[in-house]
This record gives C-alpha cells, sequence and structure tokens, in this order.
C-alpha cells in the first residue's frame, strides 16, 4: 500500500450537507455575476418601462406600481430558474445528489434558499428605489418589501419543481413559465393586494398571513415534489 | 465492522424504450469480490449499473443487497455506495478542492485539508488543489474524481468505464485502488472495454446478451 488514506475521516449530518450545497450555490452564482445581475437588471428595466409606456400621470402610475413591481418580479425570479439544476445534470453533479445518503429533498431544499437569496432577496432590496418612480410613499414602499420578502421565497421553491420537470426537455424556457406562472397567480394577488389594501384603508394582515401560509406550503411540499421530478428526469 | 456485505441480482431484466435490453441475470457478489460486465455496446451495461444504483428503476427482477432489495433500503444502501458515472460531476467553475469538499459532503464527510491534499498527490494532481476544474485536462479530471473514490468508505463502487481517458499509471492507479478496496472486504461492479487485471482477484465475469 503506498500512501493510504487515513480512515478517520470526519463524517457530518444532514444540515452540515445542506450548509455545504448552500455555501457552493452562493459561492457559484457570486463566481457567475452575470446570473445574479441578469434578473436584477431585467426587473429594473421592465418596471421602468411601465412609466415610459402609459405616460406621466400620477395617479395612474401610483395606483399602478404594486401590480407592475410584482409582475415584474415574478418575470425576474422566472429567468434565473432555468440553470437551477441544468449545470448539474450537465456535469452529473445531480445524479451524486440523488445518490447522497441525505434525502434529496433537503438538498433541494438548500438549493431553493440559495436561489431565493441570489436572485429574490436582491429584487427585494430593490424594489423600493423602483418604487419612487411610481410615486409611492414611505409607509407602501415597506409593505411592498415586506410582501415580496414573504413572496419571493415561495417563487423560488415553487419555481424549482418547473425547474425539475423542464430538465432535460428541448425549448426548456418557454414550457417552464407555461407551467409555472400559473402557480405564482396566488402569490401575486395577496403580494400586490396587501399594498393596494393599505392603500384603500384596509388591513393588510390578512393578505401578509396569506402570503406567509403559501410560503410554509410550499416549504413543505414543493421539495417533495422537485425531488420526485428530479429522480423522473435522471431515469 | 459490519456484516460483511453481499450484493445479488436475481432475474433481473431491462426494458428500454420498449426494446427488451437483457432478461434473467443472475449474479451474485460477496465481500472481496468483483464483477466485470462486459458486452457489446448498447446491450445495457450502463443501464444495468444505474439500476444497481438505483438511478433508474428496477422494473423486472431484483437487486439485493445483504439480502434485501435495494428499494426497500435505499438510504442505507446510498451510504455503501459511490458511483462513478460516464459524467466526472465536476463543476467547471469551482477550484479542484472545493469540487472534491463538496462531492465528500454529499457523501457525510468532511475529510481535512491534510486528508484531501494526500488523496490529491497520490493520484498525481499535488499542488493542482486550488487550480480550477475548467483548467484541467479530461485525464485530470478524471482523477479528481476518483479521488472522492478513495476518499469515500462506501463498501459498494459501481464505476462505469472508469479508465476513459486514463494515462497508463493513472489506469494501474485505480486498479491498485480497486485491489486496495476488495483487500479490505468492499465490492466493485466495474464495466469497460479495457481489461484491466485488479491485483490477484480473479474477476466474476458476467457478459451481457441481447435478448
Amino acid at each position: 500500500m503506498s500512501t493510504s488514506i487515513p480512515t478517520s475521516i470526519q463524517t457530518i449530518g444532514i444540515s452540515r450537507v445542506m450548509l455545504a450545497v448552500l455555501k457552493r450555490e452562493i459561492a457559484l452564482g457570486l463566481r457567475q455575476k452575470g446570473e445574479v445581475l441578469t434578473p436584477l437588471i431585467f426587473f429594473m428595466v421592465v418596471a421602468s418601462l411601465f412609466p415610459l409606456g402609459v405616460g406621466a400621470e400620477s395617479n395612474l402610475l401610483l395606483r399602478m406600481a404594486p401590480g407592475v413591481l410584482w409582475v415584474s418580479a415574478l418575470l425576474a425570479a422566472m429567468l434565473s430558474l432555468q440553470r437551477m439544476f441544468a449545470t448539474d445534470h450537465a456535469d452529473g453533479s445531480l445524479e451524486q445528489m440523488v445518490l447522497s445518503s441525505t434525502p434529496l429533498g433537503l438538498l433541494v431544499l438548500a438549493k431553493a434558499l440559495a436561489h431565493f437569496l441570489l436572485s429574490g432577496l436582491p429584487l427585494v432590496l430593490v424594489a423600493p428605489v423602483l418604487g419612487l418612480q411610481f410615486g409611492l410613499d414611505g409607509r407602501a414602499l415597506g409593505i411592498l418589501m415586506v410582501s415580496l420578502l414573504l413572496g419571493t421565497p415561495t417563487l423560488s421553491l415553487v419555481g424549482s419543481i418547473g425547474a425539475a420537470l423542464t430538465l432535460g426537455v428541448r425549448g426548456a424556457g418557454v414550457l417552464l413559465s407555461l407551467l409555472i406562472l400559473p402557480l405564482y397567480i396566488p402569490v401575486l394577488i395577496f403580494g400586490a393586494g396587501a399594498v393596494e389594501a393599505d392603500a384603500a384603508g384596509l388591513g393588510i394582515g390578512g393578505h401578509l398571513s396569506l402570503l406567509a401560509a403559501l410560503l410554509v406550503l410550499s416549504l413543505f411540499f414543493s421539495p417533495l415534489a422537485t425531488a420526485a421530478a428530479l429522480r423522473i428526469s435522471l431515469e | 465492522m459490519k456484516s460483511t456485505p453481499s450484493l445479488s441480482f436475481s432475474k433481473l431484466g431491462c426494458v428500454k424504450g420498449g426494446r427488451q435490453l437483457f432478461k434473467g441475470v443472475d449474479c451474485h457478489l460477496d465481500a472481496g469480490q468483483w464483477l466485470y460486465v462486459t458486452g457489446a455496446n448498447g446491450v445495457g451495461k450502463t443501464s444495468l449499473l444505474r439500476m444497481v444504483c438505483g438511478l433508474a428503476s428496477v422494473e423486472e427482477g431484483h437487486i439485493l443487497w445483504n439480502g434485501t432489495p435495494i428499494q426497500k433500503q435505499f438510504d442505507a444502501y446510498h451510504q455503501d455506495l459511490c458511483y462513478l458515472g460516464h459524467l466526472n460531476a465536476l463543476q467547471e467553475s469551482m477550484t479542484v478542492d472545493e469540487n472534491l469538499r463538496f462531492t465528500s459532503a454529499l457523501g457525510g464527510l468532511a475529510p481535512n485539508a491534510l486528508q484531501r491534499r494526500e488523496v490529491l498527490s497520490r493520484f498525481g494532481l499535488r499542488g493542482r488543489n486550488a487550480q480550477l476544474v475548467r483548467h484541467l485536462s479530461q485525464g485530470q479530471k478524471r482523477r479528481v474524481a476518483l479521488s472522492r473514490l478513495a476518499l469515500s468508505p462506501a463498501r459498494l463502487w459501481v464505476l462505469d468505464e472508469p479508465y476513459v481517458a486514463m494515462d497508463e499509471a493513472g489506469v494501474q492507479m485505480l486498479a491498485d485502488l480497486i485491489a486496495e478496496h476488495l483487500a479490505q472486504g468492499g465490492l466493485t461492479v466495474l464495466t469497460s472495454h479495457q481489461r484491466v487485471p485488479i491485483g490477484h482477484v480473479p474477476p466474476q465475469l458476467l457478459e451481457l446478451q441481447a435478448a
């Protein structure tokens, strides 16, 4: 035996495996800056096109703002979904994830969390700047941010199901949008609705609670669905 | 030491795209033995290996690990399994060391820096730790993938064409690594078009034939 490998290699628990996945995804995202910046710039451009298109009538812009910002955020979050599993599928890492003794659903959860941190969270942070263009006041901007903060993780989680289902399919981008956008409707309704409800003098508690409920539901179910879809697409 | 492991197939068959690739494959492998799967192109060698891993579902017959069908014990089984497929599972824009750390973590292992350096230098990659994988040659990438194997405590190794793209020295290193693994009571299932002797252990031959 030449230089034999020491047998006392430290083993790690499930949470550290998930952390390893999260750290890797974030390191990769930061290394390929285009992937992080593209959705963000797309969000800013699309949201800025509306005032140019519909004119500078401030009342109209103010009423449209929550909906426009939320739809733009939805589309921007879609942009990076396709790549969620594509490179791992191409280089074989996905096979190793399926064969890991850590449940695939938990690895997927870590990947979805990384997707939120890289493409959802930047949208949340930029949204107030864009909101100012539409003349939203401080209170409305705050509510917009809270609703996006509760809603965008759901977008990443639900989107991961679509990304897994369309893995290895030609023209996956369009198919992915057709599959996933309808599923985003509840998030859009309650997200944009929260800002509008407050402007109309109604409470926002109901909207935000429903957004949080959607988040909890998707936290539980979407990793299971995504893991099942990944197993099918690898067969 | 856990109980001595064994792997067996009974009446295993595979249908792909409506075509029967092979059927009625029986085989039994004990600790310290290796199975050499041969056969013409397209006869289903890779399909067989993916079934052994649990990546493809077993439709006909059974694959038993320690006497229990693998699909009934996936989590425990996968802890005992290390698979090296056609793809190296390396992320091109990460360094050699980062890749090794990540693939080990997926197997629930955290080798320290010294252990990682040692295993890389064993495979002739001394001083390459911080290099991006995309700057390595095909053979070197294969060697990084093999380092993962050397770090793994898994008792069953499933290797699909492991010698591809490797030079003579690399092939010998891998054969030595497998021989060590077998000597320690491991099992190996291997396909290759190159007949490489593994230590002094004769293989169990499984020649797949079209049904």
